[in-house]
């Protein structure tokens, strides 16, 4: 019986410090230093692509070996599937850079 | 794989730069990982030690390899993570946080953190594996993170089983799935939201757990706090961080990322021909089963004489029945010792006493299951780079 409210008080305690409010986050990321490499087309490139990214998504992908239809499908990928606003114009100029520079 | 002083010269540099100026991310040191273009900066987060680095918006970071040699519990400052959209809840307030049950229920619920810790807590144990684990390797290359073997891990987690939280709510008769929401999110409107659903009958087995706690702390911040899905044996897609809401519907779900993203061969094996398309495809679910060399690193020089190799082998959920080691390139086989069974989801780790002729070797592992199933000795292939667990080889030069 002593066994079991000792227990208790022990439970309670742990329960008492397992819901201490925890401190608000604001947790900072490094910088980010990546950027997209020197080519032509690149502030077109910036201006679409590093909304919703940064560039090592691009400079990390494989060397392909039809580097034109890759980075096409790619561009293809980001407009059909994550609803990118790439103009129709700047398609092109996008993945001209991409197969000439990665 | 890279060698590990220069992990240990990294993290004390890290020290270094966290002291000077904890918000740059400074180019502590390179690894580069074997394969084609896999250059990658070690880099620092607060809550972590120096991971590599795949992207940083969102934030991607792949453990070091050599950190699974430290035993089976991947500590939470070295745990992988990944990300899909941009939009983290950065600033979130954990007293504000609030986690919905909607849907097909009888009673819709709002619990707060305070609320669910002070539920009946469990633990379980459990691997967390990306399904993109080890991408790199595919041949031919598929693009997507371009990841080693370093988007896995193995944490105690502790929280609460979801079946507990579906029946406070009352699920109504009909129900089929149950989807699954965090706070982070894209950064257009138009890009489909991160939600992922499980089968009614899954996600109220009592095992899937809505975690607070990873290895007796609170979750870091990038690995989902304050509150993740734990779905054991499955591939961390389902493992949705920042969990704020659950809803119960009564049709399959078919928002992007189960309909269209994150699908596999629907084959024998899950694989295809190598750079062909798939006819058919199923949502990912469970792990295939793998084991790792953790002691020696590919392209290692060791010493003539007896060695004891060590490692790990996990599955999806049958739990690790035998482990064999080849020194000769697979003529012949060793049965490993396994270590301490902490359950059917966590890493099993394995060791064994050999001894190497000078010369060169080809070391390799293979983990056999529970349920009869074993690692093919050449790889499995499909367009997204999902499931690869081949037998892995450690080429050594011993003199």
């Amino acid at each position: 019986m002593q066994r079991t409210v000792l227990l208790a008080i022990t439970l309670a305690l742990a329960a008492a410090v397992g819901s201490a409010p925890a401190a608000p986050v604001n947790y900072k990321t490094p910088d980010e230093v990546a950027v997209f490499k020197p080519g032509p087309n690149l502030e077109v490139v910036q201006g679409n692509c590093s909304a919703c990214h940064s560039s090592d998504y691009v400079a990390t992908q494989p060397p392909m070996k039809d580097k034109k239809a890759f980075w096409q499908a790619e561009v293809t990928k980001m407009i059909k599937v994550y609803g990118a606003p790439i103009d129709d114009a700047d398609v092109g100029k996008i993945v001209d850079y991409l197969a000439a520079t990665y | 794989m890279f060698d590990r002083r220069d992990l240990l010269k990294g993290a004390g540099l890290a020290a270094v730069a966290a002291t000077l100026n904890s918000t740059r991310a400074l180019a502590l040191d390179t690894v580069t990982l074997p394969f084609a273009n896999g250059e990658r900066p070690l880099v620092k987060y607060p809550q972590k030690r120096p991971m590599i680095g795949l992207t940083s918006r969102p934030p991607q970071l792949e453990t070091p390899f050599a950190v699974f040699n430290d035993g089976p519990i991947t500590p939470n400052n070295a745990f992988f993570v990944r990300y899909h959209l941009s939009d983290l809840p950065y600033n979130l307030d954990p007293d504000k946080f609030m986690l919905e049950v909607k849907g097909k229920v009888d009673k819709p619920l709002k619990l707060s953190l305070k609320d669910i810790r002070k539920m009946k807590a469990t633990e379980i144990v459990a691997v967390n594996q990306c399904s993109g684990n080890s991408r790199g390797f595919f041949e031919p290359r598929v693009a997507g993170g371009q990841l080693a073997n370093g988007a896995m891990g193995c944490a105690r987690w502790r929280g609460v089983p979801l079946k507990t939280v579906l029946e406070m709510a009352g699920v109504q008769a009909g129900a089929k799935q149950v989807t699954f929401n965090g706070m982070d999110g894209p950064v257009s409107d138009k890009t489909p939201d991160f939600v992922k659903a499980l089968d009614l009958d899954h996600a109220a087995d009592g095992e899937v757990m809505l975690a607070y706690g990873m290895n007796g702390e609170d979750l870091p911040f990038l690995n989902g706090f304050p509150l993740r899905l734990i779905v054991p044996g499955y591939y961390g897609t389902y493992w949705v961080k920042h969990l704020n809401e659950i809803a119960v519907i009564d049709n399959v779900y078919d928002g992007f990322w189960m309909k269209s993203a994150y699908r596999i061969p629907d084959t024998p094996n899950n694989a295809i021909e190598p750079g062909t398309t798939p006819k058919a495809t199923i949502p990912i679910n469970r792990f295939t089963i793998r084991s790792f060399i953790t002691s020696v690193p590919d392209g290692a020089k060791l010493k003539a004489g007896a060695t004891t190799l060590r490692g790990i082998a996990f599955d999806g959920g049958k739990g690790i029945k035998e482990v064999q080691v080849s020194t000769d390139g697979g003529k012949t086989w060793a049965q490993a010792k396994l270590g301490k069974d902490l359950g059917k989801y966590a890493f099993r780790e394995w060791k064994l006493p050999v001894k190497l002729a000078a010369g060169s070797h080809e070391l390799k592992v293979r983990a056999t299951g529970n349920g009869g199933e074993t690692q093919p000795d050449t790889p499995r292939w499909n367009p997204a780079g999902y499931l690869r667990n081949v037998v892995e080889t450690v080429r050594v030069s011993v003199a």
